[in-house]
Order: structure tokens, then C-alpha cells, then sequence
């Protein structure tokens, strides 16, 4: 199952996802997935780094699947907060797109 | 209503600057979230699904016009537009930046709010009537020591650290609008043979995990030894509550524990020590703070409008609000109006900026420039002039806050849920909004009648729904939503716990299972009954077997 690194920015709270290269992207579309444990492991500590860097807070690895070529997280938790209040479509990054 | 002085409006911009100065250190890394995530909740800043969510006090749901502006101002400049009214009396934003809140929170204290003690373990925001100072069969105005509980309890030094957060809520009226008895504390004032005033002393009712109805320690408690009778509960709570085991820390299960009479005696035997002491409220300080709760100027007005009459005959639509969201008011020719935040279809307490500054306007014009918050989630504008009643139903009805249905089946408690907070298991905005939306038609919801629908996304059931007539609570059920029915809750003066009828829901299904639950209430309704009345009458059974008879049940 692939992952991806989720957190809130630490200046406004959005929600953040790790990318390939190192930074943040508030789309998961965007975000870096990890195919094994390895690669997990080490965005998680990616994910903890910028923790004490102050960028994000409460980083998370989280499971995703791919439905239809796009990045779902596997937890409604995690896919409101990929989205945005389900109730409120036209906020939050699904208003974005 | 109460007006800062000099110290408190201080003491509130002092405390804005100092979050100024803690949010730059976070900022800046001199401060770990670990040291800051304390910080920030004390200032009721928490961090939700999607962004930061501001918690702002609403001292015992009072709130100037002024007040009420400025929170449109903060809906509009710092979140996306809107706010949204919590079960208790509170505003909350959903969309807040961290590098914001500094400038939010001076903002609020120039209008005279702040956050503090909006999160903790603390005593938090005291909650009461929303119709207080101006209900018809009010026996005492519960404003004033509301207050007097805000003064001696803020910062508190000694419960500033409680084995967890402290609810207490106070009504002056026989009918409970406070849910009194499902606080940690709750105070009804009435009055003793010889016409003093006092407090009925209810202790450990709460929801949550473990749903309790409160005890009552003391019959009556003369009104100058408020504070030092909550100082001795408090104290025997601090020093005896569990810390061990987060669920079981309420003052709730340290009375059940103890049982009723053992804790009483305790709290008796620290009182003896302290009664006598600084607490006592001298009559010259009651008459001080009371006199912040004076009526406003009433006109001398007839209480009989025969143009009213008219035009409910012409306007049904103005006939049903007059009927559900108008009550009457202790001043002949005046009424209280609930101003319903509940549209067919709307996130229930969610409110828009526009929709805030409209509301503010009215109650400068027809309310004296004061409004409520209250728990079910509304707005009231305590002071109407009944002669003003169709002049102001056209304006809110014109912003889409004149749908008659308060204390109806639309009229829910629902709590973010799912779609905003971090706690939760399931959601359950979209779940009232079907509800809301299948009994939109408003004939058939008054055939209905009164009846209190509760819903909470989770086990902390801040929706309230042990003590709805119909409560909803959402799970999650190995990553499917799942809602769990209860009947027969009452948060009113015969507060009861409602019972799980049986195996859950799907978000479907529940909306179903809500209109055979009605369904069978009106097959069995004898004249004049309400639903919890026929609920109480013929038991659980026969809505059970309805329920679980057609294919429904899961
Ligand atoms: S009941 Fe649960 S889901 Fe609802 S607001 Fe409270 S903590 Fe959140």
C-alpha cells in the first residue's frame, strides 16, 4: 500500500503534504508517495525534520490508494482533510482545483 | 449586560500581547509545538482537520450588537466568511492562522472578548438561560451571578490545574433552559418560604463517555455563599478527582464514586473552614454587579397588538413564526424572539458574516443592541417591542433566519463533527442536513411538534445527544459511518439519559430510521402529547419494533 506524509503548516494550520522534492505542496496530488517501508521511513523523518525546522506540525504517514488515477487517502479522516469539509465544497482545497 | 472595567480590559490586552509575543517565539522556533500547544490552547487556539480553530467566550451567551460585529469583521478579514454558534454559548472559527491570532485576539479584547478559558482544564465559560432577565415566569435574573462566577473563577490560581475542564451552568427560571443538571455543576436559583433567593446545588451530571444526571448536595444555598460553596465542591474535586485515568477525571464519577452523601459531607466539612472567610458576598456587591443586569428602558406598552393578529391571519408563514420562535416576555407589549440558525438544509450554528452584521443591526434597532447565544445553537433577541415583531421577521427572513422551526425536529443540536474536527469518528453535519431537508415541509413539522433531536460526531457528545428526545451519535465501524439511535433524552427540568434502541445505522438508513421513529410517535400519540411524553407513556418497544421490523435495521 503506498503512503504519503500529511501535516499542518505550522503559520496557518493548512493542510500540507511532503513532495518529491523535499517541500510542501497543499494539494496531495502533488504529494511524494512511498511505495515500500523504507522510502516511509524516511519521509517520515523528512516529516519530523521539518517538524523541528518549524515549517509543519503533526505530521503524519498515511495510507493512500490510487481510485481512477487519483491519490486517495484510504481514511475518510485523512481524505476530508485532503479535500475540505465535505458539508462546505466550495472551501477548502476541493474549491481549489 | 456587564462592562469591563478598567482591570479587565487591561488584563485582556496584556494577555493578547503576550500570545503576540509566544506566537513569535514559536514562529521563530525559540518555542517546540510541545511547548507551545499548551500555550496556544489556553487562548483557545486549537489546531483541527483543515486549519486552526478559534474558541471565543461568550460570557453566559451575552453579546452586544458591537460584539457581534466584530465577529463578522473576523469572519471576514481572518477566516473564510462564517462562524459557527457551539452547544456551549461559544463562537468558533474554522479557518485561523496561527501568525493571525495575535491581531484576532486584540481585536476581540477592544470589543471586550477574549479566548481564555476556552480550553484546559480550568472552569470554563459559565453558560445560562438565553432567555435571562426577560422570561415571563423567571424567578430571579441568573445574569449576575453568572458573572460573579466569571470574576471569581477566571484565573483562578488554585483551579487553574483541575484533574479536568469544569462546566457550570445556571438557571433562574422552573424551566430549565441551562441543562443544569448535566453540568458539573449546576445552580437553579429559586426562592425559600420567607422569599430569599438561593441556589438549588446540582453536582456531577455530564455527557460524554459516561453520561451522568447530577446530584443535588444542597436544597438551598443563600445567594452570599455562592462563591464560597463552589469554592469547597471545587476544592474537594481538586484534591480528591482522579488524574490517573483522563476518563475517569470529571467530577462526575467522583460523586459516583463516592456516592452522593460521602461527597456531600466532604464538601460540607471544607465549606465550615472557609464560609466565613473573604468569599461571603456582601449584599452591596451583589447590588453592584446586579446592576449591570438592570431592565433595559421599557416603554409602558399594551401587551394586546390587534394588528398583530391580522396579519398572522394573512401570513401563515408569519403565523408559525410567531407560534414557534416567539416567546412570551415578563414585560407586558414585549416578546423574545429566537432567531432561528437552523435554514432547511443548513449546517446547523453556522452562520455568515453578512448574516452577523444583519443581526447585529436588528438588535440595535429592535432589541436594544444585545443578543444571546444559546446552546441549541440559535441567536435570541431578548427585548422586541411586539408592535416591531413583523417589521423584524421580514428583515430576517429576507437573510434566511426566520425559519419557524425552533424547538422543532429541524431545529437540531449538531455538533462540527467529521467535517472539521480532529476528535471525531463519523460526521454529522450532512446527517442533519438530510433530516433537516426530508422534514423541511413546515405543516408537517408542527404536526410533529416539540421535539429535540441531538447529534454528536463522537463519543464526547459535545452535540449533546444523550439528553435528546432523539439523540444520534456517530461511529465508525471499521471505516464505515455508523449511527447509533437513542431515545427518550431530556435536558430540561425532568433531564433523563435516553436509551440506545438497538444496532446502528448507516447515513442512509438513519434518516429513514428518524421518520419511522416519527412515524410511529404520531400512530401513537394520544391528544395534546408531545413526543417524549408519548415516548415516556408507551416506552421504547414499539418504536423499536417498528425500527427493526422492515429492513432497515442493519
Ligand atoms: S462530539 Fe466529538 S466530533 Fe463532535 S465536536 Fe465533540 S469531539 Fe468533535
Amino acid at each position: 500500500m503506498p503512503w504519503v506524509v500529511i501535516a499542518n503548516r505550522l503559520r496557518d494550520g493548512i493542510v500540507v503534504f511532503l513532495a518529491p522534492g523535499g517541500g510542501w505542496v497543499e494539494q496531495i496530488a502533488g504529494s511524494r508517495l512511498a511505495g515500500n517501508e523504507r522510502e516511509a521511513e524516511e519521509m517520515v523523518a523528512l516529516g519530523q525534520q521539518a517538524e523541528a525546522d518549524q515549517e509543519v506540525v503533526a505530521p503524519d504517514l498515511i495510507a493512500v490508494e490510487e481510485r481512477a488515477g487519483v491519490i486517495v487517502p484510504t481514511k475518510r479522516r485523512e481524505a476530508i482533510r485532503a479535500t475540505g469539509p465535505s458539508v462546505r465544497t466550495d472551501l477548502g482545497k476541493q474549491a481549489e482545483d | 449586560m456587564y462592562r469591563y472595567d478598567e482591570f479587565d480590559s487591561d488584563f485582556v490586552l496584556q494577555r493578547a500581547r503576550q500570545f503576540r509575543r509566544q506566537t513569535e517565539r514559536r514562529l521563530t522556533g525559540e518555542l517546540s509545538e510541545e511547548q507551545f500547544k499548551p500555550l496556544r490552547l489556553m487562548n483557545g487556539l486549537y489546531l483541527q482537520l483543515h486549519a486552526y480553530m478559534l474558541r471565543i467566550n461568550v460570557p453566559y451567551g451575552c453579546l452586544s450588537s458591537r460584539q457581534l460585529r466584530k465577529l463578522a469583521h473576523i469572519a471576514r478579514v481572518y477566516d473564510k466568511g462564517y462562524g459557527h454558534l457551539t452547544t456551549r454559548q461559544n463562537v468558533q472559527f474554522n479557518w485561523i492562522k496561527l501568525e493571525d491570532t495575535p491581531a484576532i485576539l486584540e481585536q476581540l479584547a477592544s470589543v471586550e472578548m477574549h479566548c481564555i478559558q476556552s480550553s484546559g482544564n480550568c472552569i470554563r465559560n459559565t453558560t445560562s438561560d438565553p432567555y435571562a432577565g426577560a422570561a415571563a415566569e423567571e424567578i430571579h435574573d441568573p445574569r449576575l451571578y453568572c458573572e460573579l462566577i466569571r470574576q471569581w473563577s477566571s484565573l483562578h490560581p488554585e483551579f487553574s490545574f483541575l484533574p479536568r475542564k469544569f462546566k457550570i451552568a445556571v438557571t433562574g427560571s422552573p424551566r430549565d433552559r441551562a441543562a443544569v443538571k448535566v453540568h458539573d455543576i449546576g445552580l437553579r436559583l429559586h426562592r425559600n418560604p420567607a422569599g430569599e433567593a438561593g441556589f438549588e446545588v446540582i453536582v456531577g451530571g455530564g455527557l460524554g463517555r459516561t453520561p451522568f444526571i447530577g446530584k443535588t448536595v444542597r436544597d438551598f444555598l443563600p445567594v452570599q455563599q455562592l462563591l464560597s460553596y463552589l469554592e469547597a465542591i471545587l476544592r474537594v474535586y481538586n484534591q480528591l478527582g482522579r488524574r490517573d485515568n483522563k476518563y475517569k477525571a470529571r467530577i462526575k464519577v467522583l460523586v459516583h464514586e463516592m456516592g452522593t452523601e460521602a461527597f456531600q459531607k466532604c464538601v460540607e466539612e471544607q465549606w465550615e473552614q472557609i464560609r466565613e472567610g473573604g468569599l461571603t458576598l456582601p449584599q452591596e456587591e451583589i447590588d453592584r454587579i446586579g446592576a449591570y443586569f438592570a431592565p433595559p428602558a421599557y416603554e409602558d406598552l399594551s401587551d394586546s397588538v390587534p394588528a398583530l393578529e391580522t396579519t398572522r391571519r394573512e401570513e401563515p408563514a408569519f403565523d408559525a413564526w410567531l407560534q414557534n420562535n416567539v416567546v412570551e416576555h415578563k414585560q407586558a407589549g414585549y416578546a423574545i424572539v429566537n432567531v432561528s440558525v437552523k435554514a432547511v438544509g443548513a449546517a446547523p450554528g453556522d452562520i455568515s458574516a453578512d448574516q452577523m452584521e444583519a443581526v447585529a443591526e436588528l438588535a440595535d434597532r429592535f432589541s436594544f443592541g444585545e443578543l444571546r447565544v444559546t446552546h441549541s445553537q440559535n441567536l435570541v433577541l431578548c427585548d422586541v417591542r411586539k408592535t416591531d415583531l413583523e417589521a423584524l421577521w421580514r428583515r430576517l427572513a429576507a437573510i434566511g433566519l426566520a425559519t419557524p422551526n425552533v424547538g422543532l425536529l429541524t431545529d437540531s443540536i449538531c455538533c462540527p463533527g467529521l467535517d472539521y474536527c480532529s476528535l471525531a469518528s463519523a460526521r454529522s453535519i450532512p446527517v442533519a442536513q438530510s433530516i433537516s431537508e426530508r422534514f423541511a415541509d413546515p405543516g408537517r413539522l408542527r404536526d410533529i411538534g416539540e421535539l429535540q433531536l441531538k447529534m454528536s460526531g463522537c463519543i464526547n457528545a459535545c452535540g449533546h445527544h444523550h439528553v435528546g428526545h432523539i439523540g444520534i451519535l456517530g461511529a465508525d465501524k471499521k471505516g464505515e459511518e455508523l449511527y447509533q439511535l437513542t431515545l427518550g433524552g431530556s435536558a430540561d427540568e425532568n433531564t433523563a439519559i435516553g436509551k440506545i434502541i438497538g444496532p446502528g445505522f448507516d447515513a442512509e438508513g438513519i434518516v429513514d430510521a428518524i421518520e419511522n421513529v416519527v412515524e410511529t410517535y404520531l400512530s401513537l400519540r394520544q391528544d395534546g402529547e408531545r413526543f417524549i411524553d408519548t415516548y415516556q407513556r408507551v416506552g421504547r418497544d414499539p418504536f423499536k419494533e417498528n425500527l427493526y421490523a422492515s429492513d432497515q435495521g442493519r
